[in-house]
């Protein structure tokens, strides 16, 4: 017996590092997708930690949706101005411009032409070849079979039937073009892993994920934070400041908020360990229809 | 006032006493395999339930479910949280590899949940290369049958080195001893005759959790442990290979003139800072200069570490080279056997040059000769022709650049490789090396020479025929310069 032991964190970290470096190396033009939540904080980490002394040789890019959280937007730009991130930000301005939103739309609509049609777009002008992303296999059923390296044919499908063989670390990373990989480097980590690994490693997160009175309206069972005046007029009248937080971030008005007092990693975990509701049940948009996450990723939507 | 608070004081050092602990927990990496029919889902489901990881909401999800299409009656049908695709559930069968995680007080635990009927053996296969301990489980009133067979020479292949044999729903033969120890007999001479020397049998009952978590009052004659603790307690830490040092550059780290910086995963052995080192296929020589990471440098680094060396001396070096310890050389070279397992729709085709992956090396191959076939059912070898989805068997395999590998027996690392097909990128199939073949007699057509001075090319146009070269390499092939 010697020495030569790793934590499960740290073996998850090098099979992330791993992960990372071998979509650097094979692909022409790969780019990290950044959601700005806490996985992708995690993700973004590892992607500095594969490449220093020197500089990730990829850019992150953002999808926004125009309905983001604004302390999100504020996070993401002083975070990559702070790590000297090339940050590609894009959004479906066609839409934006038509009006498109949850509340006028509704999730379905929004997040089809907000979320999955902008990132294609961006996908397709910018021709990138590679895409990371930071879902977790333990998030949600369809997402624990996907493969880390997710083969998307032309059109950004996935189809979960002829996922290609995955074995040891040897990732096949041949494609055609105009096809391209979803890269899932967060694959085998966990919820707890991830705020553990937070913890220790003192990764900066947006600050929505720890509780603070915000004004707060109850939408179907949902907890919504009146984050801008485009709450509808109807709602507003029933505004009040609440003690919560989040534990996904997304758009505002999809996004549920929970009742929390927990201000720090510990009690955040704390409460995650004694708490009877899983963590994407505040999404909305998991909602719309019987495995609907796995209809989204075969549509292209991660 | 002051009991309150000090109470909150003793919970918020609590959790961090439990994170503190938590941060300690190894990894455990395990494949679940069964027929259709043993309760594997159920199984899994219990250890995920019983290790308290299902979160209610979930739950309420799963009994939503169960009423529709579930299959265990009034019980909770466990297996319905599992299989996670819209498809499976319509046809009752997990399709598919799924990924299941759970942790206890001692371990974290990533489970691959692995189909058991023939036409996805792939799957099995795919489950399985990361995993340090294999669950077979059987079906306590069907014995060891051919599936079992087969499911247990998957495991011996893929060089899993714990073999957990469940022998489930005891409950449906009065938990009777002589049936358990007559089936641990009959499968002690399977794996005496695959050459599996770590196997643990549990009599269990998965719907009913007896022998799950804990110990079951209705086997009194199991002195064994449950198979949580089992689990949570059988030592993997001496399954990896810390004596041959092998590191397969990944990438090569450039920031500014002063740093160049070989990034890689340990893939076995241990390298220290100083360490002679010897490059291949340059042969050239130096020593470590240091071992760096994001957090600072290191003395020493094993697998499965992921790093950055540095050499004292400017020696080049590409994706695709291997760095290792110059008194301890891998095989290298071209040609060697293989066992290898058909993961295609589309039958094998000798006459193809594939795209072979060696940990980070990408060269063009070809299937020079198919040896023999196995029945995996009987295990026997059968004729070589070319093989089928899901057939396995021995080959040889010639490649156009050289590679550095070991016997897969001795490193799981630097045995493996997957086949490429060159017109549709999928994965067509998996080996692990057996060894060498002898190189003498082989022609040597697969590699074209450039003679750049009888080809009468000036000195100063070298560097862009190395450039030229080395992209050559990146895509699978080599050609000598002879300057």
């Amino acid at each position: 017996m010697n020495n030569y032991h790793l934590s499960h964190l740290q073996e998850l970290e090098a099979e992330s590092i791993h992960i990372i470096r071998e979509v650097a190396a094979e692909f022409e033009n790969p780019v990290m997708l950044y959601s700005i939540g806490k996985d992708s904080s995690v993700m973004v980490r590892l992607a500095e930690k594969a490449f220093a002394p020197g500089k990730v040789p990829f850019p992150l890019m953002h999808i926004d949706s125009k309905w983001k959280f604004k302390e999100m937007i504020q996070f993401r730009d002083e975070y990559a101005k702070k790590y000297g991130w090339n940050l590609i930000v894009e959004s479906n301005m066609e839409a934006f411009k038509a009006g498109v939103g949850p509340f006028t739309h509704g999730s379905k609509v929004h997040t089809d032409l907000m979320k999955t049609k902008a990132l294609l777009d961006a996908l397709n002008k910018h021709k990138f070849d590679a895409a990371f992303g930071g879902a977790r296999r333990d998030e949600e059923k369809s997402r624990a079979k996907e493969r880390i390296f997710s083969f998307r044919d032309q059109f950004q499908q996935w189809d979960p039937k002829n996922q290609r063989p995955e074995l040891w670390d040897i990732y096949n990373a041949r494609i055609h073009k105009g096809e391209s990989i979803r890269v899932f480097p967060l694959s085998n980590w966990t919820e707890l892993d991830i705020w553990q690994y937070i913890r220790l490693e003192q990764i900066p997160i947006v600050p929505l994920y720890y509780a603070k009175e915000r004004p707060c309206v109850e939408i179907d069972g949902n907890l919504i934070m009146a984050d801008d005046d485009r709450l509808p007029e109807k709602y507003r009248p029933l505004i009040k400041p609440r003690m919560v937080r989040f534990r996904t971030l997304g758009c505002w008005p999809l996004t549920g908020a929970v009742e929390s007092t927990a201000t720090t990693i510990e009690e955040i975990v704390e409460e995650m360990m004694t708490t009877t509701k899983s963590e994407r049940t505040t999404r909305v948009i998991d909602f719309d229809q019987e495995a609907s996450m796995e209809q989204k990723k075969r549509e292209g939507y991660f | 006032m002051n009991q309150i608070s000090h109470i909150q004081m003793d919970n918020k050092l609590d959790i961090k006493a439990y994170l503190d602990a938590d941060e300690q927990k190894d990894l455990l990496r395990l494949l679940t395999a069964g027929s259709v029919d043993d309760g594997k889902s159920t199984l899994i489901g219990r250890l995920l339930f019983d290790s308290k990881k299902l979160y209610d909401d979930q739950l309420t999800a799963l009994e939503r479910d169960s009423k529709r299409v579930g299959n265990a009656g009034d019980h909770i049908d466990y297996a319905l949280l599992l299989d996670g695709l819209k498809a499976e559930r319509e046809e009752g069968i997990t399709i598919d590899v799924a990924y299941r995680y759970f942790s206890t007080n001692r371990r974290k635990f990533i489970i691959a949940d692995t189909p058991g009927h023939e036409q996805y053996t792939r799957n099995m296969i795919t489950g399985g290369s990361t995993a340090n301990l294999a669950i077979i489980l059987i079906d306590a009133r069907k014995g060891v049958i051919t599936q079992t067979r087969r499911h247990t020479f998957l495991v011996s292949l893929l060089g899993i080195k714990h073999i957990v044999l469940a022998v489930n729903k005891m409950d449906l033969v009065d938990f009777d001893q002589q049936v358990f120890n007559n089936i641990v007999a009959d499968y002690k001479m399977l794996t005496d005759h695959l050459g599996i020397e770590d196997v643990t049998c549990f009599p269990l009952s998965a719907r009913d959790g007896d022998n799950v978590v804990e110990k079951s009052e209705k086997t009194p004659w199991y002195e064994g442990t449950p198979l949580l603790e089992f689990l949570e307690t059988v030592p993997i830490h001496a399954d990896r290979n810390y004596s041959d040092f092998r590191y397969p550059v990944q990438y090569v780290l450039r920031p500014d003139l002063n740093f160049r910086g070989f990034c890689g995963k340990v893939a076995s052995g241990v390298v220290r800072k100083g360490d002679e080192v010897i490059a291949l296929p340059s042969l050239k020589r130096s020593h470590v200069k240091s071992i760096v990471t994001y957090e600072g440098e290191l003395q020493e680094a094993f697998p499965p570490q992921s790093v950055t060396i540095t050499l004292e001396d400017e020696i080049d070096i590409s994706r695709g080279e291997m760095i290792v310890h110059p008194d301890n050389l891998p095989f290298i070279g071209r040609h060697f056997t293989t066992m290898l397992v058909w993961m295609d729709e589309e039958p094998m085709d000798t006459g193809k040059q594939f795209f072979l992956k060696h940990n980070t090396n990408t060269t063009r191959a070809t299937i020079a000769a198919i040896r023999h076939r196995i029945d995996v059912n009987t295990l026997e070898e059968k004729e070589g022709k070319p093989f089928q989805l899901n057939e396995i068997g021995q080959v040889d395999i010639l490649t156009a650049k050289t590679l550095f590998f070991d016997a897969y027996a001795k490193n799981r690392q630097t045995g493996a490789f997957i086949l490429i097909d060159p017109i549709t990128n999928n994965t067509s199939a998996v080996g692990m090396i057996l060894e060498p073949l002898d190189e003498s007699a082989l022609e040597n057509d697969l590699v074209p020479t450039l003679d750049l001075k009888k080809l009468g090319i000036d000195p100063e146009h070298y560097d862009a025929i190395d450039i030229a070269v080395k992209e050559l390499a990146r895509q699978g092939l080599e050609v000598k310069v002879v300057k």
